[in-house]
Protein backbone atom coordinates (compact mmCIF):
# COMPACT_ATOMS: atom_id res chain seq x y z
CA UNK A 1 0.00 0.00 0.00
CA UNK A 2 1.67 3.17 -0.97
CA UNK A 3 0.62 6.11 1.45
CA UNK A 4 1.68 10.04 1.37
CA UNK A 5 0.64 9.90 5.10
CA UNK A 6 0.76 7.68 7.95
CA UNK A 7 -3.04 8.54 8.61
CA UNK A 8 -5.34 7.62 5.84
CA UNK A 9 -9.11 6.62 6.49
CA UNK A 10 -10.58 3.15 7.36
CA UNK A 11 -12.24 2.59 4.35
CA UNK A 12 -8.91 3.38 1.82
CA UNK A 13 -6.56 0.84 4.32
CA UNK A 14 -9.12 -1.66 4.30
CA UNK A 15 -9.56 -1.33 0.56
CA UNK A 16 -6.01 -1.90 -0.05
CA UNK A 17 -4.76 -3.78 2.53
CA UNK A 18 -7.87 -6.03 3.46
CA UNK A 19 -7.56 -4.79 7.20
CA UNK A 20 -10.57 -3.22 8.50
CA UNK A 21 -10.56 -1.34 11.56
CA UNK A 22 -13.10 -2.37 14.05
CA UNK A 23 -14.02 -1.50 17.81
CA UNK A 24 -12.76 -5.08 18.44
CA UNK A 25 -9.32 -4.18 16.39
CA UNK A 26 -7.91 -4.67 12.83
CA UNK A 27 -10.04 -7.50 11.21
CA UNK A 28 -9.33 -9.73 7.93
CA UNK A 29 -11.96 -12.36 7.80
CA UNK A 30 -12.64 -13.99 11.41
CA UNK A 31 -9.44 -12.67 12.61
CA UNK A 32 -9.13 -9.73 14.87
CA UNK A 33 -6.40 -8.19 16.36
CA UNK A 34 -6.20 -5.81 19.26
CA UNK A 35 -4.67 -2.65 18.43
CA UNK A 36 -4.26 0.39 20.77
CA UNK A 37 -4.78 3.72 19.38
CA UNK A 38 -5.23 1.89 16.28
CA UNK A 39 -7.77 4.79 15.21
CA UNK A 40 -7.30 8.29 15.59
CA UNK A 41 -9.94 10.81 15.14
CA UNK A 42 -11.94 8.33 12.79
CA UNK A 43 -8.36 7.88 10.61
CA UNK A 44 -6.00 4.73 10.30
CA UNK A 45 -2.95 5.26 12.69
CA UNK A 46 -0.80 3.18 10.43
CA UNK A 47 2.34 2.99 12.39
CA UNK A 48 0.43 1.60 15.44
CA UNK A 49 -0.99 -1.16 13.15
CA UNK A 50 1.62 -1.92 11.59
CA UNK A 51 3.33 -2.45 14.08
CA UNK A 52 0.88 -4.95 15.73
CA UNK A 53 0.58 -7.01 12.38
CA UNK A 54 4.32 -7.31 11.85
CA UNK A 55 4.14 -5.27 8.85
CA UNK A 56 6.96 -3.20 8.10
CA UNK A 57 6.85 0.70 6.60
CA UNK A 58 9.37 1.39 4.04
CA UNK A 59 10.20 5.09 3.49
CA UNK A 60 10.92 6.69 0.18
CA UNK A 61 12.33 10.40 1.15
CA UNK A 62 12.94 11.35 -2.21
CA UNK A 63 9.51 10.56 -3.58
CA UNK A 64 7.85 11.77 -0.28
CA UNK A 65 6.28 7.97 -0.28
CA UNK A 66 5.72 5.42 2.86
CA UNK A 67 5.06 1.51 1.31
CA UNK A 68 3.22 -0.77 3.86
CA UNK A 69 4.12 -4.00 3.76
CA UNK A 70 2.20 -7.35 4.27
CA UNK A 71 1.27 -8.60 7.47
CA UNK A 72 3.68 -11.41 8.87
CA UNK A 73 2.09 -11.80 12.23
CA UNK A 74 0.76 -15.54 10.58
CA UNK A 75 4.19 -16.00 9.37
CA UNK A 76 2.28 -17.56 5.89
CA UNK A 77 0.66 -15.32 3.21
CA UNK A 78 -2.62 -17.16 4.55
CA UNK A 79 -3.39 -16.26 8.06
CA UNK A 80 -6.10 -18.44 7.54
CA UNK A 81 -8.29 -20.87 5.14
CA UNK A 82 -11.39 -18.53 4.69
CA UNK A 83 -10.65 -16.71 0.96
CA UNK A 84 -9.86 -12.91 1.53
CA UNK A 85 -12.24 -10.65 -0.33
CA UNK A 86 -10.50 -9.77 -3.64
CA UNK A 87 -11.67 -6.88 -5.13
CA UNK A 88 -10.23 -5.75 -8.89
CA UNK A 89 -11.33 -4.70 -12.24
CA UNK A 90 -12.13 -7.02 -14.70
CA UNK A 91 -10.85 -6.46 -18.39
CA UNK A 92 -14.12 -4.40 -19.73
CA UNK A 93 -13.25 -1.77 -16.43
CA UNK A 94 -16.39 -3.12 -14.46
CA UNK A 95 -15.39 -4.21 -10.73
CA UNK A 96 -15.42 -7.26 -9.60
CA UNK A 97 -15.54 -9.26 -6.12
CA UNK A 98 -14.61 -12.56 -5.31
CA UNK A 99 -17.11 -12.68 -2.80
CA UNK A 100 -19.85 -12.53 -5.34
CA UNK A 101 -19.16 -15.78 -6.21
CA UNK A 102 -20.04 -17.30 -3.37
CA UNK A 103 -21.84 -20.66 -3.41
CA UNK A 104 -19.44 -21.75 -6.25
CA UNK A 105 -16.34 -23.72 -6.40
CA UNK A 106 -13.78 -21.00 -7.72
CA UNK A 107 -10.22 -22.03 -9.35
CA UNK A 108 -8.68 -18.71 -9.39
CA UNK A 109 -5.66 -18.38 -11.99
CA UNK A 110 -2.42 -16.09 -12.12
CA UNK A 111 -0.93 -14.94 -15.32
CA UNK A 112 0.94 -12.23 -17.35
CA UNK A 113 1.39 -11.00 -20.54
CA UNK A 114 5.45 -11.52 -20.69
CA UNK B 1 -7.46 -23.39 -22.97
CA UNK B 2 -8.69 -21.90 -19.35
CA UNK B 3 -12.18 -21.40 -21.36
CA UNK B 4 -12.40 -24.55 -22.80
CA UNK B 5 -12.05 -26.11 -19.11
CA UNK B 6 -14.72 -23.52 -17.83
CA UNK B 7 -17.15 -24.19 -20.67
CA UNK B 8 -17.09 -28.33 -19.53
CA UNK B 9 -17.18 -27.21 -15.71
CA UNK B 10 -19.49 -24.18 -15.45
CA UNK B 11 -22.41 -26.89 -15.50
CA UNK B 12 -20.74 -28.36 -12.79
CA UNK B 13 -20.71 -25.45 -10.68
CA UNK B 14 -17.33 -24.74 -10.91
CA UNK B 15 -16.12 -20.51 -12.15
CA UNK B 16 -12.70 -19.70 -13.41
CA UNK B 17 -11.55 -16.30 -12.57
CA UNK B 18 -8.58 -15.20 -14.22
CA UNK B 19 -6.22 -12.56 -13.28
CA UNK B 20 -3.49 -11.08 -15.18
CA UNK B 21 -0.39 -9.61 -12.94
CA UNK B 22 0.82 -6.94 -14.77
CA UNK B 23 2.33 -3.00 -13.95
CA UNK B 24 1.09 -2.50 -17.48
CA UNK B 25 -2.29 -3.04 -16.75
CA UNK B 26 -4.87 -3.05 -19.27
CA UNK B 27 -2.50 -1.94 -22.01
CA UNK B 28 -0.61 -5.44 -21.67
CA UNK B 29 -3.28 -7.64 -20.86
CA UNK B 30 -6.34 -7.01 -23.09
CA UNK B 31 -4.86 -8.08 -26.38
CA UNK B 32 -4.53 -11.51 -24.81
CA UNK B 33 -8.18 -11.20 -23.33
CA UNK B 34 -9.36 -10.41 -26.06
CA UNK B 35 -8.29 -12.79 -28.16
CA UNK B 36 -9.54 -15.78 -25.70
CA UNK B 37 -12.67 -13.76 -25.64
CA UNK B 38 -13.03 -15.23 -21.69
CA UNK B 39 -16.84 -15.79 -20.66
CA UNK B 40 -15.29 -16.39 -17.26
CA UNK B 41 -14.48 -13.04 -15.24
CA UNK B 42 -11.01 -12.36 -16.78
CA UNK B 43 -9.75 -9.42 -14.17
CA UNK B 44 -6.56 -6.99 -14.21
CA UNK B 45 -3.99 -6.94 -11.04
CA UNK B 46 -1.98 -3.71 -11.89
CA UNK B 47 -0.28 -3.82 -8.14
CA UNK B 48 0.11 -7.55 -7.47
CA UNK B 49 -2.67 -7.61 -5.25
CA UNK B 50 -3.00 -11.75 -5.83
CA UNK B 51 1.07 -11.49 -4.46
CA UNK B 52 -0.52 -9.80 -1.32
CA UNK B 53 -3.60 -11.55 -0.26
CA UNK B 54 -2.74 -14.56 -1.79
CA UNK B 55 1.12 -15.31 -1.63
CA UNK B 56 1.17 -15.46 -5.41
CA UNK B 57 5.23 -15.63 -6.12
CA UNK B 58 5.37 -17.22 -10.18
CA UNK B 59 2.69 -17.56 -12.44
CA UNK B 60 0.59 -19.31 -13.91
CA UNK B 61 -0.65 -20.13 -10.47
CA UNK B 62 -4.06 -21.28 -9.18
CA UNK B 63 -6.26 -21.20 -5.72
CA UNK B 64 -9.35 -23.23 -5.08
CA UNK B 65 -11.65 -22.24 -3.15
CA UNK B 66 -14.99 -24.12 -2.03
CA UNK B 67 -18.82 -23.32 -2.41
CA UNK B 68 -18.55 -21.92 0.99
CA UNK B 69 -15.69 -19.47 0.57
CA UNK B 70 -12.97 -21.46 1.79
CA UNK B 71 -9.45 -21.89 0.47
CA UNK B 72 -8.68 -25.96 -0.20
CA UNK B 73 -5.92 -25.58 -1.96
CA UNK B 74 -3.47 -22.48 -1.89
CA UNK B 75 -1.53 -20.65 -4.59
CA UNK B 76 0.62 -23.55 -6.73
CA UNK B 77 1.89 -23.75 -10.42
CA UNK B 78 -1.44 -24.67 -12.28
CA UNK B 79 -1.99 -25.37 -15.95
CA UNK B 80 -5.42 -25.47 -18.05
CA UNK B 81 -6.14 -29.04 -18.75
CA UNK B 82 -6.34 -30.45 -21.85
CA UNK B 83 -2.62 -30.29 -22.59
CA UNK B 84 0.33 -28.12 -23.74
CA UNK B 85 0.34 -26.44 -26.75
CA UNK B 86 2.67 -28.37 -29.73
CA UNK B 87 5.76 -26.36 -30.30
CA UNK B 88 7.31 -26.46 -34.12
CA UNK B 89 10.73 -25.65 -34.58
CA UNK B 90 12.47 -22.52 -34.06
CA UNK B 91 12.13 -20.09 -36.87
CA UNK B 92 16.00 -19.15 -38.27
CA UNK B 93 15.51 -15.87 -37.88
CA UNK B 94 14.44 -15.62 -34.38
CA UNK B 95 17.10 -14.17 -32.30
CA UNK B 96 19.28 -15.73 -30.48
CA UNK B 97 18.58 -14.98 -27.06
CA UNK B 98 14.71 -16.08 -27.95
CA UNK B 99 16.17 -19.39 -29.60
CA UNK B 100 17.63 -19.61 -26.05
CA UNK B 101 14.82 -18.52 -24.04
CA UNK B 102 12.40 -20.97 -25.57
CA UNK B 103 14.81 -24.37 -25.56
CA UNK B 104 14.96 -23.55 -21.74
CA UNK B 105 11.73 -23.12 -21.44
CA UNK B 106 10.56 -26.41 -23.00
CA UNK B 107 12.23 -28.32 -20.10
CA UNK B 108 10.64 -26.58 -17.64
CA UNK B 109 9.10 -29.69 -15.35
CA UNK B 110 5.03 -29.15 -14.90
CA UNK B 111 2.98 -31.60 -13.31
CA UNK B 112 0.26 -30.62 -16.05
CA UNK B 113 -1.59 -34.16 -16.34
CA UNK B 114 -1.50 -34.71 -12.03
CA UNK B 115 -2.96 -31.31 -11.91
CA UNK B 116 -5.89 -31.86 -14.37
CA UNK B 117 -6.48 -34.93 -12.32
CA UNK B 118 -6.98 -33.50 -9.00
CA UNK B 119 -9.01 -30.56 -10.61
CA UNK B 120 -11.28 -33.04 -12.24
CA UNK B 121 -11.80 -35.26 -8.98
CA UNK B 122 -12.40 -31.93 -7.01
CA UNK B 123 -15.14 -31.36 -9.48
CA UNK B 124 -16.48 -34.72 -9.08
CA UNK B 125 -15.78 -35.06 -5.64
CA UNK B 126 -15.85 -31.84 -3.62
CA UNK B 127 -14.78 -31.27 -0.16
CA UNK B 128 -14.48 -35.39 -0.48
CA UNK B 129 -11.79 -35.18 -2.83
CA UNK B 130 -8.72 -36.31 -1.93
CA UNK B 131 -6.87 -33.52 -3.54
CA UNK B 132 -8.76 -31.23 -1.00
CA UNK B 133 -6.38 -29.66 1.94
CA UNK B 134 -7.34 -29.09 5.80
CA UNK B 135 -7.77 -25.81 6.73
CA UNK B 136 -4.26 -25.56 8.46
CA UNK B 137 -2.66 -27.43 5.58
CA UNK B 138 -3.62 -24.10 3.53
CA UNK B 139 -2.20 -22.15 5.59
CA UNK B 140 0.78 -24.09 6.19
CA UNK B 141 1.08 -24.27 2.41
CA UNK B 142 0.67 -20.94 1.55
CA UNK B 143 3.94 -18.63 0.88
CA UNK B 144 6.12 -18.23 3.99
CA UNK B 145 5.97 -14.84 4.88
CA UNK B 146 8.83 -13.06 7.38
CA UNK B 147 9.94 -9.88 7.61
CA UNK B 148 12.46 -9.60 4.60
CA UNK B 149 9.70 -10.94 1.78
CA UNK B 150 7.37 -8.46 3.77
CA UNK B 151 9.91 -5.51 3.06
CA UNK B 152 10.10 -7.16 -0.48
CA UNK B 153 6.43 -6.48 -0.96
CA UNK B 154 6.75 -2.82 0.54
CA UNK B 155 9.85 -2.15 -2.28
CA UNK B 156 7.85 -4.08 -4.89
CA UNK B 157 4.74 -1.58 -4.12
CA UNK B 158 6.77 1.47 -4.30
CA UNK B 159 8.58 0.31 -7.70
CA UNK B 160 5.70 -0.09 -9.12
CA UNK B 161 4.30 3.30 -8.50
CA UNK B 162 7.22 5.08 -9.09
CA UNK B 163 7.86 2.95 -12.67
CA UNK B 164 4.22 4.18 -13.31
CA UNK B 165 4.87 7.76 -12.38
CA UNK B 166 7.63 7.75 -14.65
CA UNK B 167 10.30 7.80 -11.92
CA UNK B 168 12.20 4.87 -13.56
CA UNK B 169 15.40 5.45 -11.32
CA UNK B 170 14.05 5.44 -8.39
CA UNK B 171 11.65 2.22 -9.42
CA UNK B 172 14.81 0.31 -10.19
CA UNK B 173 16.17 0.95 -7.13
CA UNK B 174 13.04 -0.11 -5.21
CA UNK B 175 12.91 -3.65 -7.16
CA UNK B 176 16.32 -4.37 -6.93
CA UNK B 177 15.50 -4.30 -3.06
CA UNK B 178 12.36 -6.49 -3.64
CA UNK B 179 14.57 -9.00 -5.32
CA UNK B 180 17.40 -9.04 -2.84
CA UNK B 181 14.85 -9.27 0.06
CA UNK B 182 12.66 -12.41 -1.90
CA UNK B 183 15.16 -13.97 -4.25
CA UNK B 184 12.16 -16.51 -4.44
CA UNK B 185 9.68 -14.58 -5.43
CA UNK B 186 10.22 -14.79 -9.53
CA UNK B 187 7.17 -12.57 -10.40
CA UNK B 188 9.00 -9.64 -8.86
CA UNK B 189 12.04 -10.64 -11.03
CA UNK B 190 9.88 -11.49 -14.68
CA UNK B 191 7.66 -7.85 -13.69
CA UNK B 192 10.90 -5.87 -13.62
CA UNK B 193 12.48 -7.69 -16.65
CA UNK B 194 10.11 -7.40 -18.49
CA UNK B 195 10.17 -3.60 -18.29
CA UNK B 196 13.26 -3.18 -19.37
CA UNK B 197 13.80 -4.55 -22.85
CA UNK B 198 17.05 -3.15 -24.57
CA UNK B 199 16.09 -1.84 -28.74
CA UNK B 200 17.53 -5.40 -29.28
CA UNK B 201 14.44 -7.12 -28.40
CA UNK B 202 12.47 -5.69 -30.97
CA UNK B 203 9.55 -7.43 -31.11
CA UNK B 204 10.14 -9.66 -28.33
CA UNK B 205 9.96 -6.45 -25.57
CA UNK B 206 8.21 -8.34 -22.75
CA UNK B 207 10.04 -11.99 -23.30
CA UNK B 208 13.59 -10.81 -23.19
CA UNK B 209 13.66 -10.13 -20.06
CA UNK B 210 17.68 -9.54 -19.78
CA UNK B 211 20.71 -7.22 -21.83
CA UNK B 212 21.84 -7.20 -25.02
CA UNK B 213 25.15 -9.58 -25.53
CA UNK B 214 27.74 -7.68 -25.32
CA UNK B 215 25.42 -5.01 -22.81
CA UNK B 216 25.19 -6.80 -19.82
CA UNK B 217 26.93 -3.93 -17.84
CA UNK B 218 23.61 -1.38 -18.94
CA UNK B 219 21.26 -4.08 -17.58
CA UNK B 220 20.63 -2.77 -13.90
CA UNK B 221 19.34 -6.03 -12.16
CA UNK B 222 21.55 -8.88 -10.93
CA UNK B 223 19.65 -11.53 -12.91
CA UNK B 224 18.08 -12.28 -16.01
CA UNK B 225 15.56 -14.75 -16.92
CA UNK B 226 18.33 -16.90 -18.82
CA UNK B 227 20.61 -16.61 -16.31
CA UNK B 228 18.52 -17.50 -13.71
CA UNK B 229 17.12 -20.36 -14.80
CA UNK B 230 19.90 -22.12 -15.89
CA UNK B 231 21.45 -21.65 -12.17
CA UNK B 232 18.47 -22.90 -10.36
CA UNK B 233 17.98 -25.54 -13.00
CA UNK B 234 14.79 -25.89 -15.61
CA UNK B 235 13.27 -29.16 -13.23
CA UNK B 236 13.30 -26.42 -10.22
CA UNK B 237 11.33 -23.78 -11.90
CA UNK B 238 7.85 -24.75 -10.49
CA UNK B 239 7.80 -26.92 -7.64
CA UNK B 240 6.24 -29.85 -7.78
CA UNK B 241 2.73 -30.71 -7.57
CA UNK B 242 1.81 -32.54 -3.48
CA UNK B 243 -1.13 -34.15 -3.78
Amino acid sequence: MILESLSVSRERFASATGWDMKPEGACLGEICVPVQDGLVDGNVNVEAVANKLGMPIVHDETAGLWSLGTATFAGHALSSATAPELELPDWKGNTFRLSSLHGKKVVIVSWAPY
Amino acid sequence: MWQAFRNEVFPKGLEVVTVGMDTLGFESCVPFIEAAQPEHPSLIDVNHVMAERFGVVNIPNGIWINEEGIIVRPAEPAYPPGGAAARGALPDELPQRMKDIFTEATKISNDRTLYAEALYDWVENGDSSRFVLSPDEVVNRSASRDMSSARAAAHFALAQHLWNAGDRERAIHHFRESHRLQPENISYKRQAWSLMAPPEAGPFTRFWQGPAEGKEQEWPFESDWLSEIRAMGPENYYPAFRP
